[in-house]
């Protein structure tokens, strides 16, 4: 049991935020119930589901492996704060969800593959998108999504 | 043409903005959080709970055993009268006196944040004594077993049997008898969004308000009402977003109950969310079915006899409300189904034991009657130097073959065995396979492939819990209301965990009632809302819900008709609805728009004569009246390669064929079906709930319960034909069980295939790299 607080200053979604947060609250939490942006999901708490998926300082990390107290000057993304339209329509198009819960990791991880790899083949795609745990969909309207956004990038 | 059209999803909109509202996504003001403290033996005796020092934490509220519960709520049993004999032990809410599995919660914390309850949850001082426990159904039912409930005399809860022709007979007339011993090991549904309540009471008109993410909103509310006293009507469940279900949130669970007896007893809205160990602890968990079963062969390959005896458990209690017999039941039912066979005796057996409440997860007992049938299929075709597909042929029903009963009793109306097989094979080169896999073999590459044909029983019927005492409606009803614009609000009983069933029901509406989809919003998931119908579970959707808002949509369009004839001095029959705009049937001309219609019927209804029929919000239901289930049927081809070395089992190509009669939308159906294979290669080669011999749970996180994750899964094709049903007029049956079903029985099959050169064979799943070694000698 912890009772400790300490102040932290981020932004989130380009607006700054100052709270005193519990330095054993997640950032996951904190985002989600302290700030209210609730877009970013909790399966798992242990690192494994990527549901709680955030950008934080231009990198996706496990929101619920990361405290808000190490947050703290940085500058984080959540789904609310947008991923490129063309994923998210792709997504939307072929189905590429369905109960929706693990789409906001799974958006925010396809986004940051694309950055990295603008043609990357199927396989690389079902691998990077290999921490992200998706109960529906069977992965497959997943990977077209991806490959196909990434295809009409390149032409 | 709005049905069969491939539409996105409204909803998957707000889902791809981050703006889906799930459970945990809501605070109510003064919410409260609950944590329970779990029993950490898979049996023992409550002695003593002290709660003291739990309450004197910070921001501890209260603290809840099962005497405080007493007074507040109901116990329950779980009897179903179609099975009066099968045991029913009574369960609390918190339990009383004894717990019975790893898990069971025996008291709960209240606290103003999760993790205050939580910390107050270890502080909770239960004093125990730990009895001896049962983790397998063989030692539960064995003589001098321990035995779990108090007023029964053995573990035994129920045992039964299916019965037609004389399987003696032909087992004496076989040419050849091919048999196997089975173990389907337990897993679960596993939704990525865990079970998660908030329950609010309002003490001055008795209210309980539930949000829960929760498959079946009116089952719940008339739960909630009668297990704690409260007049129905006072009961409103909201299914908010649902993160996905799979059969798992269309229960009773009794952490859920609690928290709505928490809300009430200390008058502050109560939040419950499952943690990921608790889910795998105390969440409905499905199979764990040891089978063993044997096929009866002519000379020349006929089929004349199945014998198969199912053992299984229903973990510590029976499910309620529907009981734990469905599994078991449906490999009774299903096991040799989709071949003619005149000798059949299934037997089962269903015990009490030391584990988490087995009940009904994607494709009761499909998958498992699926794979028995199959793999025997596949042995008889070794042994009779037959190929597997020649020998299905050769005993597959036959389309002139229906309608028919099944020799386990069900009734088919209309099944495409060989439509589905020629399709297969169309898709699929299996002789280029072979020759592939021949000479992969040759350089030490173990390939294989597997077919697994399957019935799919969609759409129950009240026979099975209206006749069996269950407040579950097996009917669905449509409301519909023309808004005074002309936009349509379409309120249906069935429920969207994300399967899409909300815009099939839209795809039906707009059809029907000539109007653009973009002008239907689809209502559901809430009980004092929509009107009372059975949610969505057993893939009854779109049969069922799809039918409802078919008739209510044609009434609707009726009195638009009506409305409009009456303005322009025609005759209704002249007229049409057209895109939203009434117009002349045979020419076509454009009279009106729906939404002059909207505004004369609800504004200005002086100017509609007495005498029509011109309401502008209309009910419409439909239920079966003369069938238990509504079947569909399917096959899958599965490829695999097997690592003889580390045991790994990887799927290579993955092929559906599938027949749900007419689709709605065939984008959501296909991906339906590619969830449901995946959640079947799950089961077939990774998911499973270890338990110890003390029954404690080896699989509390994804490190340990391995789920299938993108790398490691195939594509999947999937292609459809349609055989519609007649007892509707949508003729659309049940989709979302195939994947599942069939999933196990080809990966087993393509397993056992790739290694058969080996001389080796494997009948338990899930098929891990251990088991598989084992099955090859090489541990
Ligand atoms: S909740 Fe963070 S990885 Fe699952
Ligand atoms: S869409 Fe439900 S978990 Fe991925």
């Amino acid at each position: 049991m912890s009772t400790k607080h300490r102040r932290i200053s981020l932004t989130v979604n380009g607006e700054a935020v100052a709270r005193e947060v519990p330095v054993r609250l997640n950032l996951v939490d904190f985002l989600r119930h302290d700030l209210g942006f609730t877009g970013s999901h909790v399966g798992c708490e242990q690192g494994a589901c990527g549901a709680c998926t955030v950008v934080l300082d231009g990198q996706t990390v496990r929101g619920c492996l990361v405290l808000a107290v190490q947050a703290d000057g940085c500058a984080v993304v959540t789904i609310e704060g947008g991923v490129d339209d063309d994923l998210r329509e792709m997504f939307y198009t072929l189905n590429a969800l369905q109960c929706g819960f693990c789409t906001p990791g799974m958006l925010l991880s396809s986004a940051e593959l694309l950055r990295a790899n603008p043609n990357p083949s199927r396989e690389d795609i079902r691998e990077y998108l290999s921490g992200n745990f998706c109960r529906c969909t069977g992965y497959q309207a997943i990977v077209d999504a991806v490959f196909t956004v990434a295809e009409a990038r390149r032409s | 043409m709005s049905i069969g059209a491939s539409v996105p999803r409204d909803r998957a909109k707000r889902l791809l903005l981050g703006r889906g509202q799930f459970v945990d996504d809501i605070q109510l003001p003064r919410m409260v959080h609950l944590a329970f403290v779990r029993s950490p033996y898979a049996h023992a005796r409550i002695e003593a709970i002290g709660t003291a020092e739990a309450m004197a934490l910070p921001g501890v509220i209260a603290v809840y055993t099962a005497d405080d519960l007493e007074a507040a709520v109901s116990s329950w049993r779980p009897e179903h009268k179609l099975f009066p004999t099968m045991a029913a032990p009574e369960q609390f809410a918190l339990a009383k006196g004894t717990a019975r599995w790893q898990g069971e919660a025996v008291a709960a914390v209240i606290a103003e944040s999760r993790a205050q309850a939580e910390d107050g949850a270890e502080q909770v001082a239960v004093t125990w004594h730990e009895l001896p426990a049962v983790t397998d159904a063989n030692a539960a039912l064995a003589p001098d077993a321990p035995i779990l409930h108090d007023d029964m005399t053995s573990n035994l809860a129920f045992t039964t049997e299916v019965v037609a022709g004389d399987v003696a007979v032909a087992f004496g007339q076989a040419a050849h008898v091919v048999e196997e011993h089975f173990r389907f090991h337990r897993h679960s549904g596993v939704s990525l969004e865990p079970r998660g309540i908030i329950a609010e009471f309002e003490p001055g008109e008795s209210r309980l308000t539930v949000h829960q993410s929760h498959q079946t909103p009116h089952q719940q509310q008339d739960l909630y009402a009668r297990l704690m006293g409260l007049p129905e009507h006072k009961v409103r469940v909201i299914c908010p977003d649902v993160g996905g279900a799979f059969g798992l949130k269309h229960h009773l669970m009794a952490d859920e109950l609690v928290a709505c007896v928490a809300a009430r007893l200390s008058g502050r809205p109560v939040k419950f969310i499952a943690d990921r160990l608790e889910s795998f602890l105390a969440d409905i968990h499905c199979r764990d079915h040891e089978v063993h079963a044997r096929m009866a062969f002519s000379a020349i390959g006929e089929i004349l006899g199945i014998e198969v005896d199912d053992l299984f458990n229903a973990g510590a209690y029976g499910q309620y409300p529907r009981t734990s017999i469905a599994e078991g039941n449906q490999i009774t039912r299903l096991t040799g189904a989709p071949y003619r066979h005149e000798h059949y005796r299934a037997g089962l057996r269903m015990a009490f034991l030391n584990k988490s409440i087995l009940g009904h997860i994607r494709s009761v007992g499909h998958p498992i009657a699926c794979a028995v049938t199959e793999r025997l299929v596949d042995m008889g075709a070794t042994e009779l130097k037959l190929d597997p597909i020649e020998i299905r042929r050769m005993n597959y029903l036959a389309d002139d073959d229906f309608p028919r009963t099944s020799s386990g009793g069900v009734d088919f109306e209309n099944l495409s065995f060989n439509g589905c097989l020629d399709k297969a094979v169309e898709m699929f080169d299996v002789p280029a396979f072979r020759a592939e896999q021949a000479n992969l073999r040759n350089e030490g590459i173990y390939r294989g492939i597997g077919i697994a044909t399957f019935v799919e029983l969609t759409a129950i019927g009240p026979e099975y819990y209206g006749e069996g005492g269950q407040h579950i409606s097996a009917q669905e009803t449509c409301l519909l209301r023309l808004e005074g614009s002309g936009t349509v609000r379409c309120y249906t009983g069935v429920t969207d965990q994300g399967q899409g069933i909300d815009t099939g029901i839209q795809q039906v509406v707009a059809d029907v009632m000539g109007v653009p989809l973009a002008d239907i919003e689809v209502i559901s998931g809430d009980s004092a809302l929509c009107p009372v119908g059975g949610g969505s579970w057993g893939s009854r959707g779109a049969a069922l819900g799809g039918e409802a808002a078919m008739r209510a949509a044609r009434t609707l369009r009726g009195n638009i008709l009506n409305i409009a004839a009456s303005q322009l001095q025609k005759d209704p029959g002249d007229l049409t609805i057209d895109q939203g705009v009434v117009i002349d049937a045979a020419s076509g001309t454009s009279h009106m728009a729906v939404s002059e219609i909207g505004r004369i019927g609800h504004f200005q209804p002086y100017n509609i004569p007495d005498g029509i029929s011109a309401d502008l919000t209309v009910v419409e239901r439909y239920g079966s009246r003369d069938r238990m289930f509504l079947a569909g049927n399917g096959l899958q081809i599965a490829t695999v390669e097997v690592d003889i070395d580390t045991g790994i089992v990887t799927p290579l190509r993955h092929l559906v064929v599938h027949d749900c009669g007419r689709i709605l939308n065939p984008l959501l159906v296909r991906e339906q079906v590619r969830g449901g294979v995946v959640q079947g290669i799950g089961a077939a080669l990774y998911e499973e709930l270890r338990y110890d011999e003390d029954g404690h749970l080896l699989t509390g996180s994804f490190a340990d319960y391995l789920v299938p994750m993108a790398g490691e899964m195939p594509d999947i094709e999937v292609a459809h034909i349609e055989t519609p049903t007649k007892t509707s007029e949508l003729g659309a049956k049940g989709a979302g069980e195939a994947g599942t079903a069939g999933a196990v029985g080809s990966i087993l099959n393509a397993v056992n295939d790739a290694i058969a050169p080996l001389e080796a064979s494997i009948a338990v799943t899930p098929i891990t790299p251990p088991r598989l070694l084992k099955a090859l000698g090489r541990i």
